[in-house]
């Protein structure tokens, strides 16, 4: 492989795993706070189809973007508020909402199907893109790719170095300790389970203006919730750990393609799936890492222990439970 | 200082002086009443103790202060002026801060993050000012923490320690502590004592809720004792133990008579067995437990009893070393295997670990009941449940769930759950939490299993219940099982060194 293939293959990561990208930090930032979001599927996909739509009637791509966002963050906020103030399941309602939103998207974006409407242009950044080799991966993407870059430092930043992301770490922890400190554990949920909803919805914009664009049925953004969602647990709740697990998926179903012509007698379906067996075997490797016995043989084996640090995380410990206050 | 005397502080010239009036306060869940009428006066720049039973309404009545509960009805005056205050938000700003019995913290955040949360609104953390101000708070009251590790990686007192100095970094003045001692060494409780001594002594208003007898004798200038959720009482300086007692019983208790009688075989055998996992886990242990024995394990905590009593009941499979059971070598095999031999094992988590929260008393039973079949046999069941209910004392009906009972209600029911016959009981912590006549009670039951001829092993941190229960008492120290003695060969100074590693 030259290096401009490698280039090439990287940059179609980079690219390519946007949208997941985003998907996954608002996941997290959703779930740090002790809320989980069941339905990223059906909102990606709702979002895809408001960006498409609202794009294509008004021929402006921030308003296509904007609806996006809107949607996701209005479905988010519909869970939020059944569970948080109605006390009703989560998991319950979220999943129902992945459904029905999924439906709502086929049956609202019918009449939009098949047909051309915007679509985001590329935007190489000046200088940097000359640079060899970072140049074409990084710099020679469109805005939303730059945006996904940006999203990773911003929510890393937020969720370990400002004061509020240690409020939104503590509610997810312990909400009864955050509330005898003066926090409101309800405020917190709600607005990060908003803010994450919104990069959901960014992220369905972003399949539907960038990386798959147009709409139709499939569109080919299904199946992206559920990974995002699974990569939440792969990172560890950490959101920068998520997206890097976002560009391994990417990586694994680009590289799928490369193999199916290197390896011809083997079934392109193989490449295909691989990632999604792999994803289970990680999330074995993560539950291995929490059992004694490996810590006992990783004890005097250094390589095996860093692998381990890396793997260890837990989730907030009230994820999915509601508080109540007395 | 645990056993030197104090007298009352005051410091009229203090810039904090606040005066807490309660005046006839009440809490109702549905029907039941926690509180009800209760009174009470705390003087600035005192230690004000709060006595009573368990589900006595102590912390409640504390919840309530502090803002974290709302009462169903009386005032609050600070300084006279009536404070109309509903959650810890504000009861923080007039200047009242607790610490809970189980810390209100966060297990997976450093201490240094601990220390900060709910003190800054500003975007970026300012570290290294709050990292200087923890530091200089813990080196005034005599505590060492370190501000980069986890909070899980603390013992309860370290944990206690910490809320300690949030709570004075925020500037309250009125400081409520909740059961302090509950599972903290010796030493901690000597530090903790004397921090807070100089708390008063500079003006703040303490109020220390126990159900420890010593502890509120030798710190506190004045008294209140709840029973049933009602005013039974109030004593200042110099205190009669017998009126104390008296106040929160009725009439007091009477201490368990345990009779000793010979040991006879060997139950459980350890051969230099060593694990990891704890605080420091467990290395090269060897000891024996025999028939109708009853065993103390002594030590901070976390030096190693719980793995102890974990390889003990095959929970643990230990790095190295043999375990045999009625001769039989047993290590290696999973806690069905031990189980099947006639062991125990009562963990100090009732709701967590011994009991299944959300099923009912009877369902417990039903599920204890090994008879094979699909259907459940619920009139047998419930039958059952109100047998022991009655045979056990337990507060409760059979339809009640677990969650719902109090925690001497919990380890009772624990107890009705035990086999009739077992041969080998580990029992963590069986009297934690629990007052004096639910501790009494508690024993009496499991001299029943030792008489027939059942090993008994159990952890304490109350060195004087295991001394006066124990035959002999193992001591464990960073992990190492330091001391093997017959209780009649030692006295309480001897445990006290050899718990605090000085031996």
């Amino acid at each position: 492989m030259t290096e401009m293939d490698s280039a090439m293959i990287l940059a179609g990561v980079v690219a390519g795993a946007a949208p997941i990208v985003l998907a996954a930090i608002g996941e997290t930032i959703t779930e740090k706070s002790g809320l989980i979001n069941l339905s990223l599927d059906g909102s990606i996909l709702l979002s895809a189809m408001a960006a498409f739509v609202v794009s294509y009637k008004t021929q402006s791509l921030a308003a296509g973007f904007a609806a996006g966002a809107m949607t996701g963050a209005a479905v988010a906020a519909i869970i939020a508020v059944f569970s948080i103030y109605l006390k009703l399941s989560q998991v319950a309602v979220g999943f129902v909402l992945a459904l029905m939103t999924r439906d709502l998207a086929y049956f609202l974006g019918n009449p939009y199907s098949r047909i051309h409407g915007p679509q985001v242009t590329p935007l190489p950044v000046p200088y940097l893109s000359d640079i060899p080799f970072i140049g074409p991966v990084l710099f020679q993407h469109n805005i939303t790719v730059y945006g996904s870059l940006l999203a990773i430092g911003l929510s890393g930043w937020y969720v370990y170095h400002t004061s509020y992301g240690l409020k939104l770490r503590s509610v997810g922890e312990n909400p009864v300790a955050s509330y005898a400190r003066g926090i409101h554990p309800h405020g917190v949920q709600m607005i990060h389970a908003i803010i994450g909803g919104l990069l959901v919805g960014l992220a369905g914009a972003v399949f539907s203006l960038s990386a798959k664009p147009g709409w139709g049925r499939p569109q080919g953004a299904e199946g992206t919730g559920w990974i995002a969602l699974a990569l939440v647990i792969f990172g560890g709740w950490n959101p920068v750990k998520a997206a890097a697990g976002a560009y391994l998926f990417a990586l694994l179903q680009v590289m799928g393609i490369y193999f199916q012509g290197w390896f011809p007698s083997i079934p392109a379906q193989v490449f295909q799936t691989a990632p999604f067996p792999l994803m289970i075997f990680i999330l074995v490797l993560m539950y291995a890492s929490q059992q004694e016995s490996v810590r006992i043989l990783a004890q005097n084996r250094p390589w095996l222990k860093s692998i381990l640090r890396f793997f260890s995380a837990a989730a907030p410990t009230a994820l999915g439970k509601s508080f109540h206050q007395q | 200082m645990a056993g030197k005397a104090l007298h009352p502080v005051t410091c009229p010239l203090s810039p904090y002086f606040m005066r807490i009036e309660l005046h006839d306060i009440h809490k109702y869940y549905g029907v039941s009443r926690a509180n009800y009428g209760i009174s009470l006066t705390i003087e600035p720049g005192t230690i004000h103790g709060i006595l009573g039973e368990n589900g006595a309404g102590k912390s409640t009545l504390m919840k309530i202060m502090a803002g974290i509960i709302r009462k169903s009805r009386g005032t609050i005056l600070i300084n006279g002026q009536p404070a109309d205050y509903c959650s810890p938000e504000q009861a923080m700003k007039l200047g009242l801060g607790m610490l809970y019995q189980d810390p209100l913290d966060f297990p997976s955040l450093t201490v240094l993050d601990n220390f900060i949360l709910g003190q800054t609104s500003t975007v970026r953390i300012r570290k290294q000012a709050f990292q200087c101000r923890l530091n200089r708070l813990s080196e005034q009251l005599g505590f060492s923490l370190n501000p980069d590790a986890p909070v899980k990686s603390l013992t309860i007192g370290e944990r206690q320690q910490l809320e300690l100095i949030r709570l004075l970094a925020i500037g309250v003045d009125v400081l409520i502590l909740d059961e302090p001692t509950t599972g903290i060494s010796d030493l901690q409780k000597d530090v903790l004592f004397n921090a807070l001594k100089a708390l008063a002594a500079e003006g703040k208003s303490v109020i220390l809720v126990s159900h420890k007898l010593e502890d509120v004798e030798n710190l506190c200038s004045r008294v209140t004792v709840l029973r049933h959720g009602m005013l039974s009482g109030n004593m200042t300086r110099p205190f009669s133990t017998e009126a104390l007692l008296k106040m929160i019983f009725g009439t007091p208790p009477l201490p368990p008579l345990l009779s000793p009688i010979p040991p006879g075989y060997p139950i459980l055998v350890m051969d230099t067995v060593s694990t990891i996992g704890g605080r420091c886990g467990l290395r090269n242990c060897s000891t024996q437990i025999r028939e109708g024995e009853i065993v103390g394990l002594a030590g901070l905590e976390g030096s190693g009893q719980e793995q102890f009593l974990r390889l003990a009941a095959g929970m643990k499979k230990p790095t190295q070393g043999a375990i045999m059971l009625n001769g039989i070598r047993i290590d290696g095999r999973n806690h069905y295997a031990f189980k099947d031999k006639g062991v125990v094992f009562m963990p100090t988590a009732r709701l967590e670990e011994g009991l299944i929260p959300g099923l009912s008393i009877a369902e417990h039973i039903a599920l204890q009941n090994n008879r094979k079949g699909f259907g459940l046999q619920w009139s047998e069941s419930l039958q059952k449940a109100e047998q022991q209910i009655n045979w056990f004392h337990i507060k409760g009906t059979p339809n009640s769930p677990v969650e719902t009972l109090s925690g001497g209600n919990q380890q009772r029911l624990l107890l009705s759950l035990l086999p009739e016959t077992p041969r080998l009981l580990l029992l963590e912590n069986p009297t934690r939490g629990l007052d004096v006549e639910s501790t009494h009670w508690i024993w009496e039951q499991l001299q029943r299993h030792r008489l027939r001829q059942a090993g008994i092993v159990f952890s304490s941190t109350e060195l004087d219940e295991i001394l006066m229960i124990a035959h002999r008492i193992l001591v464990f120290f960073d992990g190492r099982l330091t001391m093997d003695v017959d209780t009649k060969q030692t006295n309480i100074h001897e445990l006290g060194r050899a718990i605090a590693g000085k031996h």
